[in-house]
C-alpha cells in the first residue's frame, strides 16, 4: 500500500524541510467544500485545484476549478483528494479520483450506504489507493498539513499519533492533549461508519514504524470490532511504546444506532465491555472521561 | 432500520423462505377475526425490537377464546426492556423435530458478509457454543460453501438440500436490501428434513434508504425522531429525566457516559452534527421543549470554529419566546466564551467551562427537586 507519510509530506528538499503537497478539493463549489477549502487554505494547506462539473474554468478563492478530476490532475500533478459530495455521488466521485490516479483521498461524506463504501475501497485497493473515510473529519500533520473539516485551535506539533472513529471526540481529546504539552504528529478520523477506508488497525500500522512517534491516543465508540482487532495487533507485534484508549458509550442502551451509522451493540458484538477487557489484555489503559487521557498517558510514559 | 419479527417474516416470503401460517394486528377486534382465520391453538407473539421476549412473556401459547381474551390485551399492553409492544403477531403452531440456528452479517473488520450457524437454536447466539462461523463474500453463497456449513453443523441428509436452498434465499434477500444483519433463529426442521423460519430479525443499512423505498413503509419513528431528522439531528428517547445534547456522536455519547456514572438519568441522546449554529441549537431546543419528562437539559457543544456567543443567542431566544423554561447547564467550548457566560448571566443557562462541572450541577439539581 502507498505510505501515507510519503503522501502527506513528500520528501524532503535541500533544506531539509518538507514541501507542501498539492491537494485537489472534489465538490469545492459546494456548501460545505467551499467554507473548509477556505479553512484549509488558511491553515496553509496547498490547495492547487477544485472540481465541479459544470465549473470548470472559474476561480474559487484563485483556486483554479476543473470539470474533471484527470484534468485537475493533469494541472496540478496532486495525488490527494478530499472530496465534499452528497452521500448519493460519493461513489462515482470516488471511482472518478482512484481511476484519474489520486493515491490518498479523504471521504468526508456522511450516510454514504455501506455497499457503496465498499465498492469505493475495492476500487481504491486495485489502483494501490488509501481512502480515509467515509464519514471522516480528516487527516492533520499539525504545523504542516491539514485535509478535512478540523478546527485548528485543538492540535499542536508533536509526537503523538491520535487515531478517533468521532470527529469531535478527536478535537476534544487533541485539545486535552495540547493543553497537557502533549503534541501531535498525526491525528486521523477513522469515521464513523460500520465501514472505513482505513481501518483502526490500517491507521495503527501507518504511524507504528515513524521514529519520532512517542505515544498513540485510541479514541474507539460502541460498534463493530475495530478496537479489539487492534489490541490484539498491539499484543501480536509486541508494540512497546505507550497506548492509551478511550471509549465512548459505555452507557448506550443495545440496539440502538447512538448519531454514527456505525456506533451500534447487537448482543455482544461492538460494547464497550468487550472493547475495554481487550484493551486490558493488551495493556492499553481506558480512560473514563476525555480529560484523563493524558493523565493516563502521562502515567504510561513515566513508567517506560 | 430494525424490522420486526413480523416484518423480516413478509420479506422472508417475498424470497421464498418458508414461514409459520400468520397474521399482526394491533388491537382486539383485528386480532379476534385474525384468530378465526388461523384456528386455535396458536401463539400470540410480541412484536418489539428488542430480543429476549419469550423470557419476558412476550410469546404465549393460546388455546381457546377465553386465552385469547385475556392475554392478546395482555401482551399488547406489554414493555419489553423498555419498547413498547408495538404490535401482535398470530401464528400457527408448528411441529418440528428440531431448531437450529442461522444468520448472515456483515463483518465490519473483514468488510464481508458472514455466516454464522449452529445446530442448537431458539437461544441467544452468544450462549451458543458450537457455532460454525465463515467468511462468505459479498455475493450471494455459493451452494458449495453452504452445503459445507450445512456438514458442519452436522444436518442429516435429507435436510441439506432444505438448509442450502434456505441459505441462499437468506443470502440473496441480505445483498438485495443492503441489510447488515438477517437472522433466522430459531430455524426449525420438519419431518421430511424441510425448514421453516419461527423467527426472523433484519437490520438494514439506513443510509442505503434511498434505494428502497420498498421497506420505507417499515420505518418507524416517533414523531420527534422524524422531526429531528429533518434538522439532520440524530436522536435517540430514553426513560430518564435529563436531556443530552451536543454536536458530534462521539462527544454526546462521551457525555451521556460521564452523566449516567454521576447517577444522572438520559432523557434523551441528541447529536445536532459537526457544526452548531444559533438555528440548530434553537431547533434542538424546540425538540427538548416537547419532551414532557425532561426537567433539565445538559448541553455539550465543542465550538471549534463556531462562536460560543452565537449558541449563547440561541438560549436567550428560547427563554424569550417561552419556548423552554427548564434549567440548563451547558459546556460551550470555543471562542468569546466569556462573552456569552455574560450574555446568559441572568437566564436559567449556566455556564461551566468544563462538562464534569456542568454534570455535577445538574445531578444536584434534578435530584434537588425530586
Amino acid at each position: 500500500m502507498a505510505d501515507i507519510f510519503e503522501l502527506l509530506r513528500g520528501k524532503k528538499n535541500g533544506n531539509g524541510n518538507y514541501d507542501k503537497q498539492p491537494v485537489i478539493v472534489q465538490g469545492i463549489t459546494g456548501k460545505f467544500g467551499s467554507v473548509h477549502t477556505k479553512l484549509m487554505l488558511e491553515y496553509g494547506t496547498n490547495i492547487v485545484a477544485g472540481v465541479t462539473p459544470g465549473k470548470g474554468g472559474q476561480k474559487f478563492q484563485d483556486v483554479p476549478i476543473y470539470e474533471t478530476v484527470k484534468e485537475a490532475i493533469t494541472a496540478s500533478k496532486a495525488r490527494i483528494s478530499i472530496v465534499f459530495v452528497p452521500a448519493k455521488f460519493f461513489l462515482e466521485a470516488a471511482k472518478e479520483a482512484f481511476e484519474a490516479g489520486i493515491k490518498l483521498l479523504v471521504a468526508i461524506p456522511e450516510h454514504v450506504p455501506v455497499r457503496d463504501a465498499m465498492q469505493a475501497i475495492e476500487i481504491a485497493k486495485q489502483n494501490d489507493a488509501i481512502m480515509i473515510g467515509p464519514n471522516t473529519p480528516g487527516v492533520i500533520i499539525p504545523g504542516l498539513i491539514k485535509i478535512g473539516i478540523m478546527p485548528a485551535g485543538p492540535f499542536m506539533q508533536g509526537n503523538i499519533a491520535v487515531l478517533s472513529k468521532s470527529g469531535t471526540l478527536l478535537y476534544e481529546i487533541s485539545n486535552n492533549l495540547t493543553t497537557a504539552g502533549f503534541g501531535q504528529n498525526f491525528t486521523l478520523g477513522i469515521g464513523g461508519d460500520p465501514i472505513n477506508g482505513t481501518r483502526m488497525v490500517d491507521a495503527f500500522d501507518m504511524i507504528k514504524d515513524q521514529p519520532e512517534l512517542e505515544g498513540v491516543v485510541i479514541v474507539g465508540e460502541i460498534g463493530g470490532q475495530a478496537e479489539e482487532t487492534l489490541a490484539e495487533h498491539i499484543i501480536d507485534i509486541s508494540f512497546k511504546k505507550p497506548v492509551v484508549g478511550y471509549i465512548a458509550g459505555r452507557k448506550a442502551p443495545k440496539e440502538k444506532r447512538m448519531g454514527h451509522a456505525g456506533a451500534i451493540v447487537m448482543g455482544n458484538y461492538g460494547s464497550a465491555e468487550s472493547k475495554i477487557a481487550m484493551f486490558a489484555k493488551a495493556n492499553i489503559p481506558v480512560a473514563k472521561r476525555p480529560t484523563e487521557v493524558p493523565i493516563l498517558l502521562a502515567g504510561k510514559m513515566e513508567k517506560k | 432500520m430494525r424490522l420486526l419479527e413480523y416484518q423480516a417474516k413478509e420479506l422472508f416470503k417475498e424470497y421464498d423462505i418458508k414461514v409459520p401460517d400468520s397474521i399482526s394486528s394491533n388491537n382486539i377486534e383485528s386480532g379476534r377475526k385474525d384468530a378465526k382465520k388461523i384456528g386455535f391453538p396458536f401463539v400470540i407473539k410480541s412484536q418489539v425490537p428488542v430480543g429476549g421476549r419469550g423470557k419476558a412473556g412476550g410469546i404465549q401459547k393460546c388455546h381457546n377464546e377465553d386465552e385469547f381474551e385475556l392475554k392478546y390485551p395482555q401482551i399488547l399492553g406489554m414493555t419489553i426492556k423498555g419498547e413498547k409492544t408495538r404490535a401482535i403477531l398470530l401464528e400457527k403452531m408448528s411441529e418440528y423435530e428440531k431448531e437450529i440456528y442461522l444468520s448472515l452479517f456483515l463483518d465490519r473488520s473483514k468488510r464481508c458478509y458472514t455466516v454464522i450457524s449452529s445446530a442448537e437454536g431458539g437461544v441467544e447466539i452468544e450462549s451458543v457454543k458450537n457455532q460454525v462461523v465463515r467468511e462468505v463474500g459479498l455475493g450471494i453463497v455459493s451452494k458449495k460453501i453452504a452445503e459445507e456449513i450445512a456438514v458442519k453443523i452436522d444436518l442429516d441428509e435429507k435436510s441439506v438440500a432444505y438448509f442450502v436452498d434456505t441459505l441462499q434465499k437468506l443470502s440473496k434477500l441480505t445483498v438485495e436490501k443492503e441489510a447488515e444483519l438477517t437472522e433466522i433463529n430459531p430455524l426449525v426442521i420438519l419431518k421430511d428434513g424441510s425448514m421453516v423460519a419461527l423467527d426472523g430479525k433484519i437490520m438494514t443499512d439506513d443510509n442505503s434508504n434511498f434505494r428502497h423505498t420498498e421497506l420505507l413503509k417499515y420505518k418507524e419513528q416517533t414523531e420527534l425522531e422524524e422531526k429531528a431528522e429533518k434538522s439532520g439531528f440524530s436522536l435517540v428517547e430514553l426513560d430518564g429525566n435529563i436531556a443530552v445534547v451536543g454536536n458530534g456522536a462521539g462527544l454526546v455519547m462521551s457525555t451521556f457516559d460521564m452523566l449516567a456514572d454521576n447517577g444522572g438519568k438520559p432523557a434523551c441522546f441528541l447529536d445536532v452534527g459537526g457544526g452548531a449554529t444559533e438555528k440548530s441549537v434553537y431547533e434542538a431546543l424546540t425538540l427538548i421543549s416537547k419532551m414532557k419528562k425532561v426537567k433539565a437539559i445538559l448541553v455539550n457543544l465543542y465550538g471549534g470554529i463556531v462562536k460560543t456567543t452565537i449558541v449563547a443567542s440561541a438560549f436567550i431566544k428560547a427563554y424569550d419566546n417561552k419556548l423552554i423554561d427548564l434549567p440548563v447547564y451547558a459546556r460551550l467550548m470555543g471562542a468569546e466564551s466569556e462573552k456569552s457566560k455574560e450574555m446568559l448571566k441572568d437566564t436559567k443557562t449556566k455556564m461551566f467551562t468544563s462538562v464534569e462541572q456542568a454534570i455535577n450541577g445538574i445531578v444536584v439539581e434534578v435530584t434537588k427537586n425530586g
